[in-house]
């Protein structure tokens, strides 16, 4: 079936005109159409413009062109802006936002020719980890729809475990990729921080946001990371390195390759995960790699130095959000301060007025040393205890979650339990470093990811490893019952 | 009032004249129709991101430069926190910890001639607010965001200032420089300068300043020198009558000559300022600064020293000379057509009757109805005695209001000075002759009575005899006897 080809082979019968781009994205419209009411996905469908961008594929394909992704179907994750069409980023405050610009993501990979077949949900403003705040709804999981995707990009992940699309983009700010990845049996990177522009995605911490792509396979997300990369001059944080050609890299040989165990992962690790990570450097060791224990002493940290540095930003950059120019406005405002009130009252979420309120507290006058500056402290030193850790090894490794997917409304109600399920993902952000998930077993029936990271702008180094990995294990190819 | 000491420190917000926003593209320029120069990331739409803008940092610089400042290697953008209809991302893009110019100080001249140094704190970067309008819309408020993002640099004073005079004084040299190093245009009407005073008094000889009360709203010299004056008064009689003077801010109102309590301290905001982390730390070199440094002009403490010395001017009029560089500028094109001996007469015309003519007519310099090139004609005719000073300030007066050379005048009107003797002597002759009573009691001794006959004489060649050679024969002719 064609929703279980790699990216590479849909873009080779594209070429050899086998299919066209308008048929591909027909079928990706159909299973959509028949499987996302049962889990929540995608909240906005873009059909009549994926069919035009679809033919206009077509077109450039004919007339010689070809391209990685060219013709190529995929969804957006709703927190990307996307010229024309409703931009949500989960939230009742932006219900009624159309954006009137396209995310530099989303300039690129319309450039390249890919289609947007629609909008993924999300967790609220990209603050959960179970996409269960969202304004559309929780997103259910297709390995057991009892139970959530993970989150932030919980959509996408559901979409990509379902196969709805070749790829699907995400953001992660403290494993908003990564853990959903896992959670749903995919593949999901985050680039190093400044590997792809923020530009036009809407921001929830903007020191820790990334943008990155969630895939069936490595080699799939090295073809969209190698479009979606790059300096970008309206993005003050995006660095101006050169992007490789990630999918010519991917051979890289893993001989002699140093791979960390991070030990403070494994502290209190569940005995089958503990399994699943030791088979995974089992196959890795067979692949010439070598393998060591490594420690991080200041990663047990990561957490609630994470819970002040996220919801500071937050706290600022939600501002903007007051009834005033755009978005959601309460009815009948009687002044000013109302207007502010009421309209942010009534259109943000629990959980996000949760994170401004922890947010403007962190940053208040008399707390600001204690909470904001000490985190900020703490941030190097985790930032430092990575840096002396890759002077050791090449690449570290662990489980991407502690945990398969929880149940549905297990967690939703005691916050700090949610915020330790990104136990093993918010280091990376901390220290701007690329992180992958890949699928690497089950736990009862559940997928569980393999996580890896690598020093900044080691991508090609992650996904060599990662693809190297998914030829010698079958893993990724798993599918759910009736997404087949 | 003898006991007491007013402490004034100031504020001042200078826009900055780059072409664009100090973090997006959109245009500076003023007076557009509300919102036409507002993009996406003035009006902080969901996901756009600031840029910064060099020339504001370049401009800073050359600032600090000026008054001797230190330079920050590295510079920091923070947020300032708080909520306002024309503030649309909810915070305020500016420096706080970490400004781009550190220390300096500049020499002001008073009114005694006395030179104050006045400390400069620091002066930093940010973005301008938006507008708030209410006139003209029922039960509502517009927001015209095109002066949202515009670049400021906030000169912060140190509080060394000790009368309203001063503190005019030290505005104006601000004023004065950063037209100078053209980094804003001065307008004061169009809020491109604009100025806040911290005003407290104190017991003379006291070490610890008082309370301080902030002044906003002070749009021209002469507001700032009254509202200063009027806060002295208040917080004055505030302490005597055993009340206390409270932080605040207060708003001058010009039309009642009053400052009025705007917000008190309990009510000021806790701005949560903390680093933008859309904007990387400015980090500047030696090169760059020294690139700045070379694109400093002359100084106006440099070209007032620079006249005083070549052209025997005293300070006070150097200085005044050198209030703006086109001033200066058009005094210095005066002395190159007329030669440096005539510089104090050329120092006399441009703030005599030029700077009268353009105040009177509310024209800046740039626009004066008569060019240098045509002022130093003017002045040639005097150098070479063709007319007298007085003739020329009728001549003056028609060239501003026809727009005539001198010379198309001085022959139209028939104005040449009478330099021959003869002729002057002849007119003599028949003033005395027509005036004997006056001539007995001049040489009986009564000699104010010269002033008679020069005024008679001068009526009689419609004013064109020759002053100096009038003088001379005059005495001789009245001593002869």
């Amino acid at each position: 079936m064609l929703h279980n080809h790699s990216i590479g082979e849909l873009a080779d019968r594209l070429a050899a005109g086998q299919i066209s781009s308008v048929e591909l994205t027909g079928h990706f419209l159909a299973r959509i159409e028949r499987l996302n009411p049962g889990l929540n996905a995608l909240i906005t469908l873009t059909t009549e413009q994926a069919l035009e961008s679809a033919a206009a594929a077509d077109r450039r394909l004919a007339a010689g062109e070809r391209g990685r992704l060219l013709g190529i179907p995929l969804i957006h994750k709703d927190i990307f802006c996307t010229d024309g069409v409703r931009t949500s980023c989960g939230s009742r405050i932006l219900d009624n936002f159309i954006a009137p610009y396209d995310a530099t993501v989303v300039t690129r990979l319309k450039a390249a020719g890919a289609v947007m077949l629609g909008k993924a949900n999300m967790d609220e403003f990209a603050m959960g980890s179970s996409n269960e705040t969202s304004f559309y709804g929780p997103v259910r999981n297709p390995w057991d729809t009892t139970r959530v995707p993970g989150g932030s990009s919980g959509g996408s992940a559901a979409a990509m475990g379902a196969r709805l699309a070749p790829f699907c983009t995400g953001t992660d700010t403290g494993g908003s990729i990564r853990q959903p990845a896992a959670l749903t049996g995919v593949t999901g990177i985050k680039p190093t921080y400044g590997r792809v522009s923020r530009y036009g995605m809407i921001a929830f911490a903007s020191s820790l946001d990334q943008a990155g792509v969630l895939t069936r396979t490595a080699a799939d997300a090295a073809a969209v990371l190698e479009i979606m990369a790059g300096f970008d001059p309206k993005d003050s944080t995006s660095v101006d390195v050169p992007v490789p050609d990630y999918p010519a890299l991917l051979e890289q040989p893993l001989k002699g390759l140093r791979i960390g165990l991070l030990r403070e992962f494994f502290d209190g690790l569940e005995a089958r995960n503990a399994a699943l990570i030791e088979e995974a450097l089992r196959v890795y060791r067979s692949l010439g790699a070598k393998t060591m224990e490594v420690s991080l002493p200041h990663l047990p940290l990561s957490v609630p130095t994470y819970y002040v540095v996220a919801p500071a930003e937050c706290s600022s950059n939600l501002s903007r959000f007051d009834g005033v120019r755009y978005g959601y406005r309460c009815a009948q405002p009687k002044d000013l301060t109302d207007l502010y009130k009421r309209s942010r009252g009534e259109g943000f979420g629990a959980e996000v007025k949760r994170r401004i309120m922890t947010g403007t507290y962190v940053l208040s006058a008399g707390y600001f040393d204690a909470y904001y500056l000490k985190a900020q402290k703490v941030r190097r030193l985790i930032t430092e205890d990575f840096r002396a850790a890759f002077q050791k090894v090449d690449l570290l490794v662990g489980p991407t979650t502690p945990t398969p997917a929880f149940a549905i409304g297990a967690k939703i109600d005691d916050p700090v339990t949610m915020y330790l399920n990104d136990i093993y993902t918010i280091g990376a952000n901390l220290a701007g470093l690329p992180g992958m998930s890949v699928p690497c077993g089950f736990i009862d029936g559940l997928p569980m990811g393999l996580q890896l990271i690598g020093p900044h702008f080691s991508e090609d180094r992650l996904l060599g490893a990662a693809h190297q990995f998914q030829r010698a294990t079958r893993w990724h190819e798993k599918v759910p019952g009736g997404y087949e | 009032m003898a006991d007491w000491e007013v402490v004034i420190g100031l504020e001042i917000h200078a826009q900055l004249a780059t072409k664009s926003k100090i973090f997006s593209g959109s245009a500076t320029a003023y007076g557009a129709a509300p919102n036409t120069q507002a993009n996406l990331v003035d009006l902080a739409y969901p996901g756009v991101l600031p840029v910064f803008n060099a020339e504001a940092l370049r401009m800073a610089v050359k600032f600090g430069l000026a008054i001797g400042a230190t330079i920050a290697r590295r510079s920091i953008f923070a947020r300032k926190n708080y909520f306002y209809p024309d503030l649309p991302k909810g915070y305020q893009i500016s420096q706080y910890e970490q400004p781009v110019v550190g220390k300096g100080s500049l020499a002001v001249v008073l009114d005694d001639g006395a030179v104050k140094t006045i400390g400069v704190t620091r002066a930093h970067l940010e973005e301008d607010a938006g507008k708030s309008l209410h006139e003209g819309l029922a039960n509502a408020s517009g927001i015209d965001l095109n002066r949202a993002g515009t670049p400021l640099l906030e000169i912060v004073s140190e509080p060394d200032m000790r009368s309203a005079k001063e503190a005019v004084a030290y505005v104006k040299k601000i004023h004065t420089l950063v037209r100078y190093l053209e980094i804003c245009d001065g307008n004061m009407q169009e809020g491109s300068f604009r100025c806040d005073a911290n005003v407290s008094m104190r017991r003379r000889g006291a070490d610890k300043f008082g309370t301080r009360a902030e002044i906003k709203n002070l749009n021209s010299f002469r507001f700032l020198e009254k509202a200063i004056q009027f806060e002295i008064a208040r917080q004055i009689e505030l302490i005597e009558s055993g009340g206390m003077v409270v932080q605040e801010t207060r708003l001058y109102d010009s039309d009642k000559n009053e400052t009025r309590s705007m917000r008190s301290k309990e009510e000021a905001n806790d701005y949560r300022y903390f680093p933008d982390p859309d904007l990387l730390p400015v980090e500047i070199d030696e090169e760059f600064i020294d690139g700045v440094r070379a694109t400093l002009p002359e100084l106006p403490d440099e070209k007032a020293a620079r006249f005083a010395g070549d052209f025997g001017l005293s300070a006070y009029d150097a200085g005044v000379l050198c209030a703006s560089r086109e001033l200066g500028a058009y005094f210095e094109s005066l002395v190159e057509a007329l030669g440096a001996a005539h510089a104090k007469l050329a120092a006399n015309w441009v703030m005599g009757e030029l700077s009268s003519a353009l105040n009177r007519d509310n024209v800046e310099i740039g626009a004066a109805r008569v060019s240098a090139a045509d002022l130093s004609a003017l002045l040639g005719r005097i150098v070479d005695a063709t007319i007298s000073g007085k003739i020329a300030k009728d001549v003056f007066e028609a060239m501003w209001s026809e727009g005539k050379t001198a010379d198309d005048i001085i022959e139209a009107r028939g104005l040449r000075q009478i330099t021959d003797a003869g002729a002057i002597e002849s007119v003599i002759d028949a003033v005395i002759a027509a005036n004997p009573k006056q001539l007995a009691d001049y040489r009986a001794g009564k000699d104010k009575l010269f002033g008679f006959f020069v005024g008679q004489v001068m009526k009689a060649t419609g004013g064109k005899a020759n002053p100096a050679q009038l003088n001379d024969l005059l005495k001789a002719k009245l001593a002869a006897g």
